[in-house]
């Protein structure tokens, strides 16, 4: 064994090496495989076609997620599209067919995928977690080497609790110094794309490190390694520290006692050791950082709040000066208007990205004393069940009543539009979610990412506003 | 999942760059159980007038729908081909509408392994040679472009060769149409042993307590 100094990848990495067979990808096991209802009724028909069976059905969890309408408890269990409804029915079958844990639509602990894993502490540090579902990146955020894979790849999870993987190249992305006021993790990440590209981190498991990162709590370690696939890293991680015990103690999946105890001493024993070489690194200075709203259809497209849609002399390469076009057309923006002269018909608060407890109070407290601004449709979609009993019982839901929001039950949403919740052509959203692809949200839909916080002042004004100068008047939450 | 060497063909140009999974294949028809029946929904929103209600008409201008791009089996684009969603039905829709190989830059790397896992040949070539094969296409739609795999080769009439890099794992399974996860259980008893090993450490159990 060589001594050299390890990173937290390539720790989690050795610790599920099943096989290196000579000249083929290695075969690694994995921990935990989550699953959902759009990306495995394929995968359980092929494991009934070859008459397999789950090799250890005790490592998967299924809850609904992607489908299911958000606009009332009856509606969730009345599907009225057909072929979501045949969905989500194959779901529950074949977890009673397979013997997978289901968390059914109005289950206490249905949400979004990635959202569930973390709340029931079933994601931890130092585990290897798969979903058919590019963000399961999300639970990197845990010090977890988590990634999203295929159908194809799902069914071979089931079967074997393995997958065959090349061995991705390291990253390091070191944020230091304060984030300044008004700027968040969704900032962070935005930027990072912005900067590397969408196809950046293509290759690499990414680590983020520094202080930027370690002070943020695991909801917004969460929303960054999330998007990291935004930047074409399958896997983002980050280091389990005291953030991470803290949050999933006492996590009904989480060890308890003298196993607890047991569980972070290895814990501790993850994090990349002083010296350990990446294959890149990249730093940031988090004081250079403002509010990010992208204006095109890419999340690397973006400019900050105090800035305007890029000039088509400001592209780089051919390659974007023909992606500006198209999307200048495709988002009707002139090039050189200012981002806050943007007006706006819609606000989606919620997603993987940013959809958690954290993100709901931030944005609740620029929404309180205030309404959405006249023709607005705003609406707030819990990532999870517990995120909407959590807000509830603070309060938050009257808040966002109040100030003219729809108050949603937990799902996918619109963030990518398989549900009802869906944009009609030209209409432009402010979307704390993570793509805004052409039609994600709904064909012809225009769509802005930007952090919670952004999203509920522009629900307020109509308009892309600076949450700087906003905050300033009303007193920051975060 | 059919082997595949050589194949000769015209090729289909799409001289974009970050062409995402929710263009190669719309969300809505990722509700659907079946593993077949998404050739006819590929590229959807480019593919289909937005302005008819039930989106059946084809637009002329989208390279697909051009009579004399019919019938190709090679689609050529930009970097970063296969971007976004991990969706599998997006590998599904590009081997179901009969593409049987992609050339582009770079390819996104959860495409990349759905890609593999259909047989279809994934040719990555520098930007150079991807522009050079785009023009081509485009200028003469007839243009057959021949990728050979077992030389890892693209070649055309014109005197165009380039190699492509590919894992050898990768290639030797796309040769033979092979079957993950009957290689995999090769290492069986490997996997076994691993596994009661790996079960005592507690913290890599998804459910701990109780």
């Amino acid at each position: 064994m060589s001594k050299a100094p390890k990173t937290l990848f390539e720790k989690v990495w050795q610790q599920h090496v099943v096989a290196e067979p000579e000249g083929e990808p290695t075969i690694l096991y994995i921990d935990l495989h989550l699953v959902h209802e759009v990306t495995s009724p394929q995968a359980f028909e092929g494991l009934r076609l070859a008459g397999r069976k789950l090799r250890r059905p005790d490592r998967h969890i299924a809850t609904v997620d992607h489908n299911v309408p958000t606009t009332s408890a009856y509606d969730r269990l009345h599907i009225v599209d057909q072929i979501a409804a045949t969905q989500v029915n194959a779901l529950r079958k074949n977890c009673a067919d397979f013997g997978v844990e289901f968390f059914d639509v109005q289950d206490a602990s249905q949400g979004i995928v990635h959202m569930i894993g973390p709340e029931l502490g079933a994601t931890k540090p130092g585990m290897t977690i798969v979903c058919g579902d590019s963000h399961t990146s999300t639970h990197g955020a845990f010090g977890a080497l988590a990634f999203g894979i295929g159908t194809s790849e799902v069914e071979h999870v089931m079967a074997t609790q393995t997958l065959p993987q090349s061995k991705p190249k390291t990253f390091r992305i070191t944020v230091d110094g304060e984030l300044p006021f008004g700027v968040t993790a969704k900032d962070i990440i935005l930027d990072i794309i912005g900067k590397i590209g969408t196809d950046g981190a293509t290759g690499y498991a990414v680590e983020y490190a520094g202080s930027a990162i370690r002070a943020l709590s695991m909801e917004g370690r969460m929303t960054i390694c999330n998007m990291s696939i935004e930047a074409g890293a399958r896997a983002g991680m980050i280091a389990p520290d005291e953030t991470t015990f803290a949050y999933l103690m006492g996590r009904r999946f989480s060890p308890q006692g003298a196993a607890w105890d047991e569980a972070v001493a290895h814990w501790k024993t993850l994090p990349t050791e002083e010296g350990a070489t990446f294959d890149r690194e990249l730093h940031i200075d988090a004081a250079t950082l403002a509010p990010a709203v992208t204006w095109g259809t890419s999340p690397g497209m973006h400019a900050t709040i105090d800035g305007k849609v890029p000039l088509l002399a400001e592209a780089k390469t051919e390659a974007d000066r023909k992606s500006f076009q198209r999307a200048y057309e495709y988002m009707g923006l002139k090039p050189g208007t200012p981002m806050e002269e943007i007006k706006i018909d819609t606000v989606f608060l919620g997603s993987c990205t940013n959809g958690r407890i954290e993100d709901l109070r931030a944005a609740a407290a620029v929404v309180k004393g205030h309404h959405i601004a006249t023709k607005i449709r705003a609406m707030v979609v819990p990532g999870s069940q517990a995120v909407k009993r959590q807000a509830e019982e603070e309060g938050l839901d009257k808040i966002f009543k109040t100030a003219g929001f729809e108050w949603r039950e937990p799902g996918c949403s619109m963030c990518l539009g398989m549900n009802p919740d869906i944009l009609q052509p030209e209409e432009r959203c402010a979307s704390t979610s993570n793509r805004n692809f052409e039609g994600r949200q709904g064909r012809g839909g225009r769509t802005h990412l930007v952090s919670p916080e952004m999203a509920a002042a522009a629900a307020i004004t109509g308009h892309f506003t600076d949450i700087r100068k906003w905050k300033q008047t009303e007193g920051a939450s975060r | 999942m059919e082997p595949i060497n050589i194949l000769t063909s015209k090729a289909a140009p799409l001289p974009f760059p970050n062409i995402d999974t929710d263009q190669i294949i719309p969300k809505q028809f990722l509700k659907r159980i079946e593993r077949t029946g998404y050739g006819e929904f590929l590229f959807f929103d480019w593919r289909y007038d937005l302005s008819t209600p039930d989106h059946v008409e084809e637009r002329k201008d989208f390279v697909l729908n051009k009579p004399e791009h019919k019938e190709a089996e090679i689609l050529i684009a930009e970097k970063n081909f296969g971007c976004g969603s991990s969706r599998e039905h997006a590998a599904w829709a590009i081997n179901q509408y009969g593409f049987r190989a992609v050339i582009a830059p770079s390819f996104a790397d959860i495409f990349f392994s759905n890609a593999g896992k259909n047989g279809i040949i994934l040719a990555r070539l520098t930007e150079d040679e991807v522009k050079t094969l785009l023009e081509r296409s485009t200028a003469n739609p007839e243009h057959k472009i021949t990728i050979n795999l077992e030389a890892q080769t693209v070649t055309d009439e014109l005197g165009f060769n380039a190699h492509f890099d590919i894992d050898p794992f990768r290639k030797y399974c796309l040769l033979n149409g092979l079957d993950d996860i009957g290689l995999t259980l090769r290492h069986e008893k490997e996997l076994d042993s691993f596994e009661s090993k790996h079960n005592k450490d507690f913290w890599s159990l998804p459910k701990t307590a109780a």
